[in-house]
């Protein structure tokens, strides 16, 4: 089980969604719907298409590595996402890395 | 409003049977009278997402999606057309998807009335849905009181708007192709706010690409009715001081008082002038159901919502996505910042019907962009996040921005998104 310490601020969720929910860990709904917005461009829960890479399945670390450096301007072919890492914080960024890492390739 | 009691007792049920049937998609499908029903009027941008993700992450609930076009056609790109850089089958879409994949059903008619006592709306067909929550996606209509020689129909089949993709997108294409080399296309902007900030610039450089290799002659004209450039300015005038020197010509301050459509003439406040294609953008407003439904609230124009849910702020259970809604503050109405409005209104929905807490800090970002030859393209980013003590979404300080130039990389982001976004509205 991962380890969300954010899970007990998600007051909403009941005891039955917990056990459904896939890898037996508490859906952070709010996580879900600031990834929604990357979907845009990511596609659909992370999936990628043509120029644009896929998010979903790729180690958390990762992405917090790579999105931190965007948000630092460490990385010299941005041309979007420098802009867009910029709009959230360092907690927020690893959360959404969280949801990405755990939707199927 | 106040609720009734068969509302509550309804709405408490479904959220039981939801519940119990499992949200996550574990738990086989429930069904019978107490599934939870969401309407979504409007199949643009904004609807098509809002059904799609309802669907997505509450497969309980029933979506029916109401819509009188057979496809949906893209107006972002839509400009490409008239640059001859594309055709409109490349930014046509079908429903088919939502339908087969998502489980949306889709209804090919028209809302003509929206009744948010009784949750009720009102089709062509003479048909009557139930709703427990509905979105109105109407996206925009225009304004043509101020505007006496196209009130007449007919008159509108001669002078376009083309800020609509589809029909008259390519009825304009047709009109510019046969214009005489030597011509003037010119292109009136309403003032702000309306759809896309920066398409009519970008339509300007697409015309100015199509003269520059067709008909050299010819002059692109902007008659803006605002006193600037209104999206992506440095931009758009190197453009138009660099590769369209010479064909482009903007004047701002040139607000439309009428047009004579025999002679093609538009009427300006201080001069008169005379073109070969004139295309007209008239002011715009909410779409029309969104009047008929009370929702309209701001300027007799526009409807006002919650921004942590997008519920309108006139009729309770009733969300407004899109180019219908009064922006917050410096967000622009465009097909992404619709897209992203979809969601936010679908995960407040299931919280709704489900009895969760809603997203308290929603953030949604918003990508434009804007073809400013066949293959070079230019952004403008935005972040917009809910500040508590304003209640509304404000732009992020220190994020979003503009491209340095016109780059094919961004071309290739650019056809990248439309693929992303298409099928994230409608697949």
């Amino acid at each position: 089980m991962a380890s969300f310490g954010y899970a007990a601020a998600i007051g909403a969720v009941t005891c039955a969604a917990m056990m459904w929910t896939p890898n037996a860990s508490a859906q952070d709904y709010k996580a879900r719907a600031w990834a929604a917005s990357c979907a845009s461009c990511h596609g659909t829960n992370g999936r990628g298409s043509d120029e644009i890479p896929a998010l979903a399945g790729r180690s958390k670390a990762d992405l917090v590595t790579v999105l931190q450096e965007f948000k630092a301007g460490k990385r010299k072919t941005a041309t979007i996402m420098h802009q867009h890492a910029k709009g959230y914080s360092d907690a927020q960024l690893e959360r959404i890395a969280e949801y990405f890492s755990q939707q199927p390739r | 409003m106040p609720m009734t009691r068969r509302g509550f007792v309804k709405l408490v049920g479904s959220a039981i049977a939801v519940g119990a049937a499992g949200l996550s998609g574990c738990a086989g499908s429930a069904s019978g009278p107490s599934r939870a029903k969401v309407v979504v009027i409007g199949g643009g941008f904004g609807g098509a997402t809002a059904a799609k993700y309802v669907r997505l992450w509450a497969p309980d609930i029933e979506v029916t999606l109401v819509e009188p076009n057979l496809n949906f056609v893209s107006c972002p790109f839509s400009n490409r057309v008239l640059g001859g850089n594309l055709k409109i089958e490349q930014l046509t879409v079908g429903y088919d998807k939502l339908q087969s994949v998502r489980g949306v059903k889709l209804l090919r008619d028209r809302a003509l009335g929206v009744d948010p006592r009784a949750r009720q709306v009102k089709l062509a067909s003479g048909q009557s849905l139930e709703y427990d929550r509905l979105v109105v996606a109407p996206g925009v209509d225009f304004i043509y009181d101020q505007l006496p020689g196209l009130k007449d129909p007919a008159s509108r089949e001669r002078v376009l708007h083309s800020w609509k993709a589809g029909p008259e997108t390519l009825a304009l294409r047709r009109q510019l192709e046969s214009m005489r080399d030597g011509g003037v296309y010119a292109l009136c902007v309403p003032r702000s706010p309306y759809r896309c900030p920066p398409g009519p610039y970008e339509r300007a450089c697409q015309v100015a690409f199509y003269f520059k290799n067709h008909k050299p002659r010819s002059k692109v004209l902007i008659l803006d009715a605002n006193e600037d450039v209104q999206s992506k300015k440095g931009l758009f005038m190197a453009a138009w001081n660099g590769p369209y020197k010479g064909l482009v010509e903007y004047r701002p301050n040139s607000e439309l008082l009428d047009v004579d459509v025999r002679t093609m003439t538009a009427k300006l406040q201080f001069e008169d002038v005379k073109a070969d294609v004139l295309n007209v953008v008239p002011p715009n407003r909410a779409g029309d159901i969104a009047r008929q439904a009370g929702l309209v609230t701001a300027n007799d124009r526009w409807c006002e919502v919650n921004w942590q849910t997008m519920e309108s702020v006139a009729a309770r259970g009733v969300h407004v996505v899109g180019d219908a809604t009064l922006s917050a503050p410096m967000m622009p109405k465009s097909g992404h910042m619709a897209n992203q409005h979809g969601k936010l209104a679908a995960d407040a929905i299931i919280a709704a019907l489900t009895g969760r807490a809603i997203n308290d800090e929603p953030i949604i970002s918003n990508t434009c962009y804007s073809w400013i030859s066949d293959r070079e393209v230019v952004h403008v980013a935005s972040i917009h996040a809910y500040d508590p003590a304003q209640k509304t979404l404000v732009p992020v300080k220190g994020a979003g921005g503009l491209s340095p130039g016109p780059t094919v990389k961004e071309g290739e982001f650019a056809m990248g998104w439309a693929s992303s976004i298409f099928a994230d509205a409608l697949a």
